[in-house]
């Protein structure tokens, strides 16, 4: 579904991705963990053809993207859902409308759209606050539109930037079982985060960066927690953790300091 | 929905949201097209103006001295004749010169019975083969002996094409200012609902929308900018020319014999060339304020 080989990408001087291999398949669950600045975002960018790599190839649902022309990147990204860490809703529409919003946007007709939104609505489980607008809903409840918008379209692949980034852990691992639902029903999931308690939890394919080099790709758990990320904690050092740190994790933490 | 349906509707919408805005681009863009079509109309009546003259151009009105006599006439009218490009000659006596200018009068011819002498010399109207060669024989003409004056409209053309061509340049430097300006004022306002608009734009782009798609509805504002200000235009231009015939066009037909251009003939043309202006303006305005965004 996703392939990259070899792929590098530098901005100037600084590494986004180094001569990177992943192979992600049609069905697969993969989270893609790494510290801050380790080219997770980047990896994404890729996929989107937001950046253009440097060298390898990318291939995405069987086509190769690495040089694709301007005019075909909309084609690609309709294949694409993007979940976002801050929901990303547009303010003066309704639920509903945000989800049919995506598909206007793509030219659906008013048939497809009046069929199509309340049945993703119900299974994300919102349906009952369609008329609301997102200032009027929960983080979770947004975040449940965010993904309804996402796969209106009924994309090959869900790409989650940190989804579960601004929720609390309970709210979270709901996100997390509504992804699993969504997956199940034969949607590739590539989920960004930080929360290593999730990872653990859901037991899925994970693909570790540092540096821009895949460091680790396999099933299972988030990876112990190494030396020096202990010792940054422990001086304090926060700052190459992002927010969406679990509680679990940091207990985690704790435990080795 | 229907795309377009769609984008005119968008369109409609953030114009409302920023009308203010939009108002005050339209006004500004009203005001210089107004300066550039009354430019055209003066341009179209001074060179319709010209024409009319140039229509006498090929004859040249010679005037004879007080002192002459038939012998002087005749001799003049031989050394005329003689001149290469003159076509014919018709000879206008003091009498008959009297008589002419009594018919133009009219009414007024009374005024000249008082007269104890006539005033008017004798004349010859020359006609010439070919327009060029009026001031050529003009200057000839002139230095025979015995011929006073050589009147032709060489020199009111000369003024004319003068106030033509002043008329063009202004014309043309405000033309380029326009377009400029409004180009610039169109792309900042433009500009400035496109940021409103930044996190829409954004999630459409992820959606999988097409360039074209996200941009339509900012051009279609850019070219509704441009129309609306050539409809206001062309309709004060159309009232205020309306009113300038009232008050002056008969005064000037009865001085000059040439009447200003109708107001209905112009303003087709005014209108149509307005409306391709403001649409082009619009969507070049638009295109450049919104290209960046679409690059990201
Ligand atoms: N537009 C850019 N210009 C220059 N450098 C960039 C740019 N985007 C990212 N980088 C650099 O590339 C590296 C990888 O960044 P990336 O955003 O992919 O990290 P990340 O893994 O997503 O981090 P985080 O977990 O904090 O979101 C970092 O060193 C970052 O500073
Ligand atoms: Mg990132």
């Amino acid at each position: 579904m996703i392939e990259f080989d070899n792929v590098t990408k530098n901005y100037g001087g600084n590494t986004g991705l180094n001569n990177a291999t992943v192979h992600i398949h049609r069905g697969d669950f993969v989270f893609l963990v790494g510290p801050s600045g380790a080219g997770k975002t980047t990896f994404i960018r890729l996929i989107l053809k937001e950046l253009e790599p440097d060298s390898g190839t990318i291939t995405v649902a069987g086509k190769d993207i690495t040089h694709l022309k301007r005019r075909e990147i909309p084609h690609l990204r309709q294949k694409i859902g993007m979940v976002f860490q801050d929901f990303r809703l547009l303010e003066k529409k309704t639920v509903y409308e945000n989800v049919a919003f995506a598909m206007e946007v793509v030219h659906k007709s008013k048939k497809e759209i009046a069929e199509r939104v309340p049945y993703v609505l119900n299974l994300v489980d919102i349906a009952d606050k369609a008329d609301r607008y997102p200032h009027e809903l929960s983080a979770g409840e947004q975040q449940r539109v965010g993904i309804a918008r996402a796969i209106a379209n009924q994309p090959r692949v869900l790409i989650c930037d940190e989804p579960t980034g601004n929720l609390d852990p309970v709210t979270a691992m709901d996100i997390m079982k509504l992804l699993e639902q969504i997956n199940i029903r034969g949607t590739t999931i590539v989920m960004v985060t930080h929360a290593k308690d999730i990872v653990d939890r859901m037991g899925k394919r994970v693909v570790a960066i540092e540096n821009g080099r895949i460091v680790r790709d396999e099933e299972g758990a988030y990876g112990f927690i190494q030396e020096d990320e202990v010792k940054n904690f422990s001086h304090g050092n926060l700052s190459s953790y992002d927010e969406g740190l679990s509680f679990d994790y940091l207990e985690e933490v704790e435990k080795y300091v | 929905m229907s795309r377009v349906t769609y984008s005119i509707k968008e369109s409609f919408s953030q114009m409302w949201r920023n009308k203010g805005m939009y108002f005050t681009t339209i006004a500004a863009m009203t005001a210089m097209m107004l300066i550039l079509g009354l430019f055209f109309v003066a341009f179209v009546n001074v060179n319709m103006f010209t024409q009319e003259i140039e229509k006498d151009y090929n004859v040249i009105q010679v005037y004879m001295g007080e002192k002459n006599d038939d012998v002087a006439n005749q001799e003049v009218q031989q050394q005329l004749q003689a001149i290469t490009g003159v076509d014919s000659l018709e000879f206008v006596s003091k009498d008959q010169a009297l008589q002419n200018l009594k018919e133009r009068w009219g009414d007024n011819a009374y005024l000249l019975d008082n007269l104890k002498t006539n005033p008017l010399p004798d004349s010859f109207m020359v006609y010439v083969n070919d327009k060029d060669s009026a001031s050529t024989v003009a200057n000839q003409a002139s230095s025979i002996t015995g011929v006073d004056d050589v009147v032709f409209y060489q020199d009111t053309i000369d003024k004319l094409a003068k106030v033509t061509h002043f008329i063009e340049v202004g014309s043309m430097v405000c033309m380029i200012f326009l377009v400029v300006v409004s180009i610039i004022i169109v792309a900042n306002t433009i500009k400035l609902t496109v940021f409103n608009k930044a996190k829409e734009i954004g999630i459409m782009k992820y959606l999988g929308a097409t360039d074209s798609f996200v941009r339509a509805p900012f051009v279609l504002s850019g070219m509704f900018i441009g129309l609306f200000s050539a409809l206001i235009s062309t309709g004060l231009i159309y009232f205020i020319y309306t009113k300038i015939i009232e008050v002056l066009g008969t005064d000037i037909a009865k001085i000059v014999s040439v009447s200003l251009v109708p107001a209905m003939d112009l303003v087709g043309f005014i209108l149509a060339t307005f409306a391709g202006l403001g649409v082009g303006i619009g969507i070049i305005g638009s295109f450049i304020s919104i290209a960046r965004f679409l690059r990201k």
